[in-house]
């Protein structure tokens, strides 16, 4: 089927942001394939499909059928993600590893293989899902924060090279967000953390659905490499 | 030079670098006079990889400035 809207592609699309983008570019009318490793998630009118990031060929393979069924790429949200907290000094190289295997090359995977795309039309939105963790570096989060912060230089680079062919590359640095990932620090940890909080709460999936898909419009046209916080003010000065 | 492959060759060129096809010629500067940035003789690299069904690796690029250094090139894997 072709039609003359926008495709959609958001990795680490059956939960918590992911989900939320993938169901905020559904309402807008564009064509949604959410990618994840379940190849679960909401959304009537969105493709979900099973795929490892970390494999190569999983996502040749995937981006293969996409511009086969679709033809074009008109926006990638590279949001798929892993925590695996732990104190640096109990760290296993494995758990460092792995999580930067999934946050930050895997990343990079999806956005090479969208840019080849999108070079050739001379047109397209990348939109990458940091965390305010990559630059308060929170205990326990030295993998995480690490991986974050690469997503940052990565997509700031590769925001220079493409800027030329009307492609724009930001990333969004959400702060405590009401998800399965943060709900595992525990009720209590998540009230204490709230109060620091200038909104004084958690945000919701959706308010970072909101930027994510502002900054994949058309009205976004002449914003690149940008950071963008959606925090509630936490990370402000930082 | 093989009329066939040139003008194949050519096409890329035109399609990818948006010139025109006059301006394809063996002694043709990609930079000088192509007006061409790296990330277009990237994307002639990818659409003559597809074109020609070939693979040419990143050092195989190193001194090749002009159109017919690039065709000598491909050429050279069929």
């Amino acid at each position: 089927m072709s039609d003359d809207r926008r495709v959609v592609v958001v990795t680490g699309a059956s939960r918590g942001i992911g989900a939320a983008c993938a169901e905020a570019f559904a309402r807008q009318g564009d064509q949604v394939i959410g990618l994840s490793r379940s190849g679960a998630g909401p959304g009537e009118d969105i493709e979900h499909w099973a795929v490892d990031l970390t494999d190569p060929a999983a996502v040749d393979a995937a981006f293969d059928a996409i511009e086969a069924a679709h033809g074009r790429l008109d926006v990638l949200v590279a949001n798929a993600g892993i925590t695996k907290d732990q104190l640096t000094v109990r760290m296993s190289d494995d758990d460092f590893t792995s999580v930067l295997d999934t946050n930050l090359t895997a990343s990079f995977r999806v956005m090479k293989r969208a840019l080849k795309k999108m070079i050739r039309q001379r047109s397209g939105r990348i939109v990458v899902v940091s965390s305010i963790g990559a630059y308060m570096g929170l205990p326990g989060q030295a993998n995480y924060a690490a991986s974050k912060a690469g997503l940052v230089g990565m997509a700031r680079a590769m925001a220079r090279e493409v800027a030329s062919r009307s492609i724009t590359i930001n990333v969004v640095a959400p702060g405590l967000i009401a998800t399965d990932m943060t709900s595992s620090l525990g009720e209590e940890r998540l009230a204490q953390a709230a109060q620091q909080v200038p909104a004084g709460r958690l945000g919701e999936p959706h308010e970072v659905a909101d930027v994510v898909t502002f900054l994949a419009s058309a009205q976004a046209s002449y914003v690149t490499g940008a950071v963008v916080a959606i925090d509630g003010g936490l990370g402000m000065g930082l | 030079m093989s009329d066939a492959n040139f003008e194949k060759f050519k096409t890329c060129a035109v399609e990818v670098l948006q010139v025109d096809e006059s301006a394809v010629v063996p002694d043709a500067r990609f930079a000088d006079d192509l007006d061409a940035d790296s990330l277009d003789l990237v994307e002639l690299v990818m659409a003559l990889e597809e074109s020609f069904d070939i693979t040419v690796e990143e050092n195989e690029l190193e001194g090749v400035e002009t159109i017919g250094q690039a065709y000598e090139l491909v050429t050279s894997k069929l």
